[in-house]
C-alpha cells in the first residue's frame, strides 16, 4: 500500500520539483535583470566596450535583415495581389505590403532572425568565459562583469534592433514596389497610393517601441544563458540552445503583449 | 596576512569546507595541497570573494572578506592577484592588452606608464616581444607566464595561484617553480598556491598544508611534510593509494571511537 503510494506520488513530486525550479530561475533571471540595470551606472566601464558591440550586435546582422526584409517584402505583394483578385482595387497591395511590414513582420522576423544570431553568439561567447574562468577573472581585476559585458551588449542590442527593423521595413516595401509594378499589373502611382492611404505615425512608433523590446529580451536572455552556463562545451551548447529557444518565445509573447496594449 | 578560520562550504549536499582553518604570513608562501576535488580551488575563490563561506572567517589585510561592501570587495582585488589553473586569459586581446586590464582598471597610469609596466612584467615572466601575440599563439606555458604578468603587472601584495604547473612538462613545471620564487624575492609578495604537484610544493614553500576532508590534515616546512608519519599524507606524498585507504580507515574508526567515548561520558 505505502509503495503504491509513493510510485502515485511520484509524478506530483517531479512537477512539484518542476516548478520550483522554474520560480527559482525566474528568481536568478530577475535578480540578473536588476544587476543589469545597477551596472549602468558604470559608465567608464561598459562605455568603451558599446560601440563594438553595437557594430557586432546591428552592423554585422544587417545583411541576414536585409535578405529576410526583401523576399519578404516580395512574398507579400504577390500573396496580396492572389487574395484581391477581383474583389478589391489592386493599390491595396501598397497599404498591405505596408502595414505589415511595419506593423508585424519587420519588427517580429528581425526579432527572430537576431535572436538566433544574436541571442546565441552572446550567450556562446559568455558561455565560453564563463567556463574558462574568464568573467572570475575580472571580477579578481575588479571588473564588474555586469558592467563590462553585460550593460554594453544589452545598450547595442536596443540601440541596433530598431535601427535594423527600419532598414527592413523600408527594405521589404522597396521589394514589394519592384514586385509590384515588375510582376503584377501595377504602377508606381497606385502602389504609393495604397501605401498612404491608412499609414499613420504611430505605425513607426509601435514597430519601434516592440523592436526596443526585442533588443532587451534577446541580448538580456543572451546574457543570462551565458553566464549561468556550467561544465564544458556541451554546456556551452545548452546555453545557446536555450538562448534562442526562450529568446524566439519572449518576442512572440512580447508581440502579442504589445498588440494587446497599444492596438485596441 | 590571510587567514581562514573555520571555513565552512557546501554546494547543495555536498560539504566542501568543513572547518578550514588556514594561516599565511606576510612574505610567506604556502602551497595547499591535497586530492582532487578536496575543495583548494573553492579555498582560493573564498579568499578573493568570488565564492562566499557558509560559515566562518576568511580575513585578507585585516578584513574579513565576507563582510565587505561591494566597492571593499573591488578595492580588496586590487591588492591581490590571482593566477588561474588554465590562464584565462581574454581570447579576443592580445598579450599586452590582457596584462594591462588590471592597470587600466586601476586607474591613474599615463597610456606610457602602463606600456612600460606591461613591458616589465612580460619580461619578469621571460615573455619579453610576446606583446602583440594572441593567448591562442601561445603554448600552455606561455600561457600559465602571461596569466602570471597580468596578475603581477599590478604590484598586488598578495598572489593566489591556481594549479600553476598543472598540465606542464617538468622543465616548464621548473620555469614556473623559480618564477614564483622569484616574486617572493624579488616582489615580496605573500602567495598561496594550490598545487598537487609535490615536487613543486617542496621547491617553491616555506610551508605545505594538506587539504583532507575539508580541513587541513597536517601543515608543515617542506622538510616537516616530507618526514611525516601521518599516513593519508605519506600516500598523497609518496602516491601510494593503499596508505591512503589504510590511512583513512583507521581515522575514521578513531573517530568512530571517539564519538562513543563522548556519548559515554554524557
Amino acid at each position: 500500500m505505502k509503495r503504491r503510494t509513493v510510485v502515485l506520488l511520484r509524478p506530483v513530486a517531479a512537477l512539484g520539483s518542476a516548478v520550483l525550479d522554474f520560480i527559482a530561475s525566474f528568481g536568478r533571471f530577475g535578480g540578473f535583470v536588476i544587476n543589469s540595470v545597477r551596472a549602468v551606472g558604470d559608465v567608464g566601464t561598459w562605455l568603451p566596450g558599446l560601440f563594438l558591440q553595437m557594430r557586432r550586435l546591428g552592423v554585422d546582422s544587417l545583411p541576414i535583415a536585409v535578405f529576410l526584409a526583401a523576399f519578404t517584402g516580395i512574398v507579400l505583394a504577390l500573396q496580396a495581389s492572389y487574395t484581391f483578385t477581383g474583389a478589391i482595387p489592386l493599390y491595396f497591395v501598397g497599404t498591405l505590403v505596408g502595414k505589415t511590414m511595419i506593423l508585424e513582420l519587420g519588427p517580429v522576423l528581425t526579432g527572430l532572425a537576431l535572436s538566433g544570431r544574436v541571442g546565441a553568439n552572446i550567450a556562446a561567447q559568455l558561455g565560453t568565459m564563463r567556463v574558462t574562468e574568464q568573467i572570475d577573472a575580472l571580477e579578481t581585476m575588479a571588473y564588474d562583469p555586469m558592467a563590462y559585458l553585460v550593460v554594453p551588449r544589452v545598450i547595442a542590442g536596443m540601440i541596433m534592433f530598431p535601427l535594423l527593423v527600419i532598414f527592413a521595413d523600408a527594405v521589404g516595401i522597396i521589394a514589394g514596389w519592384i514586385t509590384s509594378i515588375n510582376l503584377l499589373d501595377m504602377s508606381s502611382e497606385e502602389f504609393f497610393r495604397g501605401l498612404k492611404l491608412f499609414y499613420q505615425l504611430f505605425d513607426i512608433e509601435f514597430s519601434l517601441i516592440k523592436t526596443f523590446s526585442f533588443g532587451f529580451l534577446v541580448t538580456i536572455v543572451g546574457c543570462f544563458q551565458g553566464f549561468t552556463t556550467e561544465g564544458g562545451a556541451e554546456g556551452v551548447g545548452i546555453s545557446a540552445t536555450r538562448a534562442v529557444v526562450i529568446g524566439s518565445m519572449l518576442i512572440l509573447v512580447f508581440d502579442a503583449f504589445w498588440a494587446m496594449v497599444l492596438l485596441r | 596576512m590571510i587567514e581562514l578560520i573555520d571555513v565552512h562550504k557546501s554546494f547543495g549536499a555536498k560539504q566542501v569546507l568543513r572547518g578550514l582553518s588556514l594561516r599565511v604570513n606576510e612574505g610567506e608562501t604556502v602551497s595547499l595541497v591535497g586530492f582532487s576535488g578536496a575543495g583548494k580551488s573553492v579555498t582560493l575563490k573564498n579568499i578573493v570573494g568570488l565564492i562566499e563561506p557558509d560559515s566562518g572567517r576568511v580575513i585578507v589585510d585585516g578584513r574579513n572578506v565576507p563582510d565587505l561592501s561591494r566597492d571593499e570587495l573591488y578595492e580588496l582585488r586590487r591588492n591581490v592577484g590571482y593566477v588561474f589553473q588554465f590562464a584565462a586569459l581574454f581570447d579576443s586581446m592580445t598579450i599586452a592588452e590582457n596584462v594591462a586590464m588590471g592597470l587600466v582598471k586601476q586607474g591613474g597610469y599615463s597610456k606610457a606608464a602602463i606600456d612600460e609596466r606591461v613591458r616589465e612584467s612580460l619580461a619578469r615572466v621571460e615573455l619579453s616581444g610576446y606583446e602583440e601575440r594572441l593567448p591562442s599563439e601561445l603554448s600552455g606555458g606561455q600561457q600559465k607566464r602571461a596569466g602570471l604578468a597580468r596578475a603581477i603587472a599590478f604590484r598586488p601584495k598578495y598572489l593566489l595561484y591556481d594549479e600553476p604547473t598543472s598540465g606542464l612538462d617538468p622543465v616548464t613545471t621548473t620555469v614556473i617553480d623559480r618564477l614564483i620564487r622569484k616574486m617572493r624575492d624579488e616582489l615580496g609578495v605573500t602567495s598561496l598556491v594550490i598545487t598537487h604537484d609535490m615536487g613543486s610544493a617542496y621547491r617553491i614553500s616555506d610551508r605545505i598544508a594538506m587539504l583532507y576532508e575539508g580541513r587541513v590534515l597536517e601543515e608543515g616546512t617542506p622538510e616537516e611534510i616530507q618526514r611525516t608519519e601521518n599516513p593519508i599524507v605519506r600516500g598523497f606524498v609518496d602516491g601510494e593509494p593503499e596508505l591512503v585507504e589504510a590511512g583513512a580507515e583507521a581515522r575514521e574508526s578513531e573517530m568512530k571511537e571517539a564519538a562513543t567515548r563522548k556519548r559515554r561520558h554524557r
